[in-house]
């Protein structure tokens, strides 16, 4: 059986981020935005996995970086969603285009 | 290095680990919570007591090398903990800090003090990544910290989005760079890179997208969108952190990154660099001249700063990388002086406005002359800090033959002066509502009287400042 070739793991990880930045840019939901957010790092570790399997001449690297990044995305989405709640219990929205105090 | 022998030489940063868990434990026992930010000072003026005294003379490969000791890192370890020992002493002297959380906000700048000496060590795109995001999410925290205030969640929450796009664009780049290079350590890209002699399209969007992130954290124009909104929205003391911290440790991370891994495209990057720089300053101090809040005036005066310093990217010599570090070293404590006399004034007026600066030479002359040395330090007039930095940057672009971006930013330079010299007139030539003097908390006079003798010594004597900033090149 042949391997799946690497530039398909790369065109599938470049379609993953580029959903995931027209998510973060067109969503007016905060929550949504940060799901966006993720499917970027995502992304970012189908590429260092699929890299580690077939480049790096020693593959720990690529999946010890994906580990990294898997548990500082679980950070960011604990502290994203503790500011979000903050935000709600102050103003009772989430949408992105009620939060509009600060502006020059 | 393995991990138990790297101890000897992380005694710094562990006695800053140590001072943040002690004081989230104490936090829980003790009632009146002011004296844990006097532990918490103790704490980060005892780290950069022993960093300064103990300067390793050599590299260090700490932890394997993933937490390297050289010139270089030294120099920053030595700015972070300043900035984070002022930051504490502004955090005591700002009133609005929830009494029951105060704990928490000492421990949290323990530990992104730390977070910002990782950053300056790292050597590996993944430490690099760790280390920054360390620091982004501790300053998300601590940008949102006054909860209850509307202007600090939305401050926090703004930071949050942009910031976590930029990081996982900058993490998109470097896994781009390690399936190009197969490697994660900085040396390591700079030898596949020298080897293959290859500047293939996918190698410049693969820095293209590295440098998103790296310019976020550096508040560089066209990533500049979220710094006014986060500096005016956070709390005063970790705003001026901010314009300082992360952005000083951002410069130290980018310099390693152009100068280690990536010196096969310096013809790339530093066209580049001159046209962010260029684009920064102008950005910064356009939108300044017509802000009537002094924490938004301060933000885009840092947007501004940024574009300076970079000018020494884009020069990409000697002197410019001098310069950059000792621009970095002059810039943060001016910035940090700046930020703790608004604190004063912020305090007793209630309002962020510069109107409320008016008459302040009347009222409180020292306060007053403080605010207005920093000004001129910022906007680099002899003899402070501030325009030694300058001197510097310009030199490193005038030996690049780069004379438009120098014209560019001498023309900045100017408008910079106007409108610092506005808040000056205000406080010198305006007639004060009332002649209550400001009232000055010890913290507050502390933090000042460092800065402000800090950045006359350094405009005084520039020459051992200069020195150290040379020997830390290691590029």
């Amino acid at each position: 059986m042949t391997p799946i070739p690497l530039n398909h793991f790369v065109i599938f990880s470049l379609f993953l981020f580029s959903i995931g930045l027209y998510g973060t840019l067109t969503r007016r939901n905060v929550i949504g935005i940060l799901m966006g957010i993720e499917l970027m790092l995502n992304a970012a570790n189908i590429n260092l996995i699929a890299f580690s399997r077939y480049i790096s001449p020693n593959p720990e690297t690529g999946q010890i970086f994906v580990i990294f990044v898997i548990v500082l995305a679980a950070c960011a989405a604990a502290v994203g969603l503790a500011i979000v709640l903050a935000m709600y219990q102050n103003r009772k929205t989430v949408q992105a285009e009620d939060i509009h105090i600060l502006k020059w | 290095m393995n991990a138990v022998q790297s101890l000897a030489h992380f005694i710094p940063e562990s006695i800053l680990i140590v001072t943040g868990f002690l004081i989230l434990v104490l936090d829980l026992f003790s009632k009146p919570k002011r004296w844990l930010g006097w532990l918490a000072l103790a704490g980060t003026t005892g780290a950069l007591a022993y960093a300064a005294a103990t300067i390793p003379g050599n590299t260090l490969p700490l932890f394997y090398g993933y937490f390297t000791i050289d010139p270089f890192s030294v120099f920053f370890r030595i700015t972070a903990l300043v900035i984070i020992t002022v930051t504490i002493l502004m955090a005591l002297a700002h009133k609005g800090t929830p009494p029951k959380q105060e704990g928490e906000l000492y421990a949290l700048l323990a530990f992104i003090g730390t977070g910002l000496i990782l950053m300056a060590a790292s050597t590996n795109l993944l430490m690099i990544f760790i280390s920054i995001e360390f620091v982004s999410l501790t300053s998300y925290i601590l940008a949102g910290f006054e909860k209850h205030e509307g202007a600090s969640n939305e401050a926090s929450l703004k930071y949050l989005l942009f910031g976590s796009v930029a990081s996982a664009t900058m993490l998109y780049g470097m896994s781009l760079l390690f399936g190009l290079t197969g490697s994660v350590e900085l040396n390591g890209i700079r030898d596949a890179l020298a080897g293959c002699g290859n500047t293939g399209p996918l190698l410049l969007i693969a820095m293209a997208l590295l440098f998103v992130g790296l310019s976020f954290k550096i508040s560089a124009a066209p990533f500049h969108m979220w710094a006014p909104d986060v500096y005016t929205g956070a709390p005063t003391p970790i705003a001026g952190f901010l314009t300082v911290g992360p952005k000083a440790m951002g410069f130290a991370i980018l310099l390693r990154v152009l100068f280690i891994a990536l010196p096969a495209l310096q013809k790339e990057w530093s066209s580049l660099f001159a046209v962010l720089s260029a684009l920064t300053m102008t950005v910064g101090n356009i939108a300044a001249v017509s802000q009537t809040n002094i924490k938004r005036l301060l933000a885009y005066s840092s947007i501004a700063q940024a574009g300076y310093i970079l000018m020494g990217i884009a020069a990409a010599n000697a002197i410019g990388l001098e310069g950059i570090l000792f621009y970095i070293a002059a810039y943060a404590l001016t910035n940090l002086g700046a930020f703790t006399i608004v604190i004063v004034v912020v305090n007793q007026s209630k309002s962020e406005e510069i109107s409320s600066f008016a008459g302040l030479a009347k009222r409180s002359p020292f306060i007053a002359a403080s605010l207005a040395v920093f000004f001129v330090s910022l906007a680099g007039i002899p003899p402070l800090a501030g325009y030694f930095g300058k001197v510097l940057v310009f030199a490193g672009v005038i030996e690049q033959k780069l004379v438009a971006l120098a014209v560019i930013a001498a023309v900045n330079s100017a408008i910079a002066a106007f409108y610092y010299f506005k808040v000056v007139k205000e406080m010198y030539l305006t007639e004060p509502a009332d002649s209550v003097p400001a009232e000055r908390p010890f913290p507050a006079v502390l933090a000042t009287a460092i800065a402000f003798l800090a950045i006359a010594a350094i405009g005084i004597f520039p020459a051992p400042l200069l020195h150290w900033a040379s020997r830390s090149l290691i590029f």
